[in-house]
């Protein structure tokens, strides 16, 4: 088991040096005229040329990423009592080069956002996947098997722009049920708009919008999975024991049916944590997807570099995650 | 009474192209502490005649009828909850393939367990020792650590032994063997039968054991009944049976079975295929491989009846007994002759 993590977190280490320095070349193989942006409309040459040499960016690529790189994971020692025990990565992810502040602070506001509507998106599509892709499976061909079909059709091939669209001038525009714009933070009420209540409220549109994608392909795959399972010779086994409809269900059926879901759901969640780009674009929610949309608009590579390690870590810490969890719900598997 | 008298049973299945007769009529019945094997071609019918008697063939789009009276009741048409109390209590069931038979995420014991809790109002931890208890009587080693382990962790012949303490927990007056052996390598083979066979004389179970394999049934069965097509051919006591078969079809699986001690160049074949039992052939179902054809066979279906000597010896077969009685002994000389 210990020697599976050390090994799956080096592994992780490689995989993250590869994403950052793909995304650092891309940047720099896209012409752009950062220096204007930086220095500003209408500035001269020379405050031009100093605000490059500001950034280092008059130096090579790979410096500039050894300087990055340093910069992330430069070993400080982690106090108790005043005494050093450990040491973590610096994670400084610097200064954005057009607003100057932080990269951390800015990672820090719109990561919330994203983690609220991909976690909430989650319990909403698993609310409707679990249920109507189980008794889909228990009726195949049966009014409800075939409506939901329709849905996972409408839900695979719609797309979630349109879907929000609609969803916000229906619900939204017409009936006022919902509002249609903003996030509201849960803990603190910087304005009218706060606390718990405010920002369910102004999620549900994003949350269903962001659901129902994942909702189609959940039901599908649910129903095939339990479909599959109910004709393994040990759920024959089990009835022939004489155990109850519902007991076959749920202690051999579901058992097995949901392992490839628990799969799933990891990889989207880590997925999913990397920015919802189109759902927050619509409803104006100031996630990780717009801020690194912006970024990528501005040329802003450090908080583009900021949003890919974030999102990076998270797929790789879901993943993780996942695998030891699966090593405590499936016997078969062991970490080796 | 017998034990299990089972009248004129049929299992026919609804499918798009029409509907299979799958169990066409099938009467036998089996005594206390009784073996009867089934014997016959994959798809004649042994598999769902025993599924149809435990009541596990799906709901929908299955037409049963018929009599199956186990202890003066029906389990025909039996109430599904009636018939749960019924199912791995007093009748239990053993499948062909174990490395299947047996769910991968929950451990042996845990398995044992729920069978015992499904029947028996006693406590985790008495069930569990009744199910250390059976594992030891099957012959697993190490029984009170190995029941926690998990099936991938038991080799194949370990898991048909731990299928067979699951299905004698409750200790079952009926015991159905579905090809209990068939995924087994031979001298595993051998020992899951002298299990099977030890155990019915420790617990007094009677046994249906469906094989298409008759070494098995010469070796464990009382009583056998040969099926062919959805319809029993030939039904007899075991030694009846393969002294003088009685049925064309019968001396084709007898020829078909290969010897250690006997050197071949050509195992003898039944021509053809199984028929489909969609559409299955006219009069009777084996004559268009059979090599006594005569033309009342294509029109007639032959009746299962008793041979005019015996009245516990039936089979299903126009053919007269002279020419039967010449044919099974010039059958049984050739294989004899052959070991001398």
């Amino acid at each position: 088991m210990v020697r599976y993590l050390i090994r799956r977190i080096l592994w992780a280490g490689v995989l993250f040096l590869v994403v950052t320095i793909v995304t650092f070349v891309i940047f720099f193989l896209i012409p752009n005229d950062l220096a204007a942006k930086v220095a500003g409309q209408g500035s001269s040459q020379a405050q031009r040329e100093r605000a490059i040499k500001g950034l280092g960016l008059d130096q090579p690529v790979y410096k500039q990423y050894g300087r990055f790189l340093w910069r992330l994971t430069e070993p400080v020692p982690v106090h108790v009592a005043g005494v050093p025990v450990l040491v973590r990565p610096k994670g400084n992810l610097g200064r954005s080069y057009i607003k100057a502040t932080p990269v951390n602070e800015i990672i820090a506001g719109a990561a919330p956002v994203t983690a609220s509507l991909v976690f909430g998106g989650v319990i909403v599509w698993m609310m409707i996947a679990l249920p109507i892709g189980i008794f889909s499976a228990l009726r195949p061909r049966s009014l409800l098997d075939r409506v939901s079909m329709v849905f996972v059709l409408i839900g695979i091939s719609a797309h979630p722009v349109w879907i929000g669209l609609i969803f916000a001038f229906t619900f939204g525009y017409k009936l006022h049920w919902f509002p249609i714009q903003g996030y509201c933070d849960v803990i603190n009420p910087a304005t009218d708009c706060g606390g718990p209540v405010q920002w369910a409220y102004h999620m549900v549109l994003p949350w269903i919008t962001y659901a129902i994608l994942f909702a189609a392909l959940y039901v599908r795959m649910i129903r095939a999975n339990v479909m599959e399972t109910m004709n393994e010779d040990y759920v024959r086994t089990a009835r022939a024991k004489g155990a109850p409809e519902s007991r076959v269900m749920r202690a051999h059926v579901l058992r097995n049916a949901l392992l490839p879901v628990v799969t799933m759901l990891g990889m989207d969640i880590g997925l999913g944590l990397g920015g919802a780009i189109f759902t927050e674009t619509i409803y104006g929610l100031p996630g990780l997807g717009q801020t690194a949309i912006r970024a990528i608009g501005s040329n802003d590579l450090p908080i583009v570099m900021g949003v890919v390690v974030f999102a990076t870590l998270a797929i790789i810490i879901f993943n993780l995650i996942i695998d030891v969890l699966y090593a405590f719900i499936d016997p078969r598997i062991r970490l080796t | 009474m017998a034990l299990l008298d089972v009248r004129d049973l049929k299992t026919y299945f609804e499918t798009d192209d029409g509907i299979v007769k799958a169990v066409d009529g099938v009467s036998f019945s089996i005594e206390k502490g009784q073996t009867l094997g089934i014997v016959g071609e994959s798809g004649s019918g042994k598999s769902v005649t025993c599924l149809t008697i435990m009541g596990l063939n799906a709901r929908k789009h299955t037409i049963t009828s018929g009599e199956a009276i186990f202890k003066g009741k029906n389990l025909i048409g039996m109430k599904p909850s009636q018939l749960r109390q019924i199912r791995g209590n007093d009748i239990a069931m053993i499948f062909q393939d174990p490395m299947t038979s047996l769910n991968p995420v929950h451990s042996i014991g845990t398995q044992l367990v729920e069978a015992i809790l499904l029947h028996r109002d006693v406590s985790t931890k008495v069930a569990k020792a009744r199910a250390t208890e059976l594992l030891k009587a099957v012959g697993i080693p190490r029984a009170e650590r190995r029941i926690d382990d998990y099936p991938h962790q038991f080799s194949g012949g370990m898991r048909q032994r731990a299928m067979i303490a699951m299905a004698l927990v409750n200790d079952p007056d009926l015991l159905i063997a579905d090809e209990p052996t068939t995924a087994l390598d031979v001298t595993t083979q051998a020992q899951i039968m002298n299990l099977m066979k030890r155990l019915q004389q420790e617990f007094g179970s009677a046994i249906i054991v469906i094989t298409h394999d008759l070494g098995v049934v010469a070796e464990a069965a009382d009583d056998v009944l040969v099926m062919y097509a959805a319809e029993v051919a030939e039904q007899a006591p075991v030694h009846k049976l393969f002294n003088r078969p009685h049925h064309p079809y019968t001396w084709g699986l007898l020829g078909s079975l290969p010897r250690l001690d006997i050197d071949v160049d050509r195992l003898v074949q039944i021509p053809g295929q199984p028929p489909s039992l969609l559409h299955p052939p006219r009069g009777c179902r084996f004559h268009p491989r059979c090599a006594y054809v005569m033309e009342k066979c294509r029109q007639v279906d032959p009746e299962l009846v008793p041979i005019s000597t015996d009245p516990d010896h039936l089979q299903a077969c126009h053919l007269d007994e002279a020419t039967k009685d010449r044919e099974a002994a010039k059958l049984l000389e050739a294989t004899l002759r052959k070991v001398i």
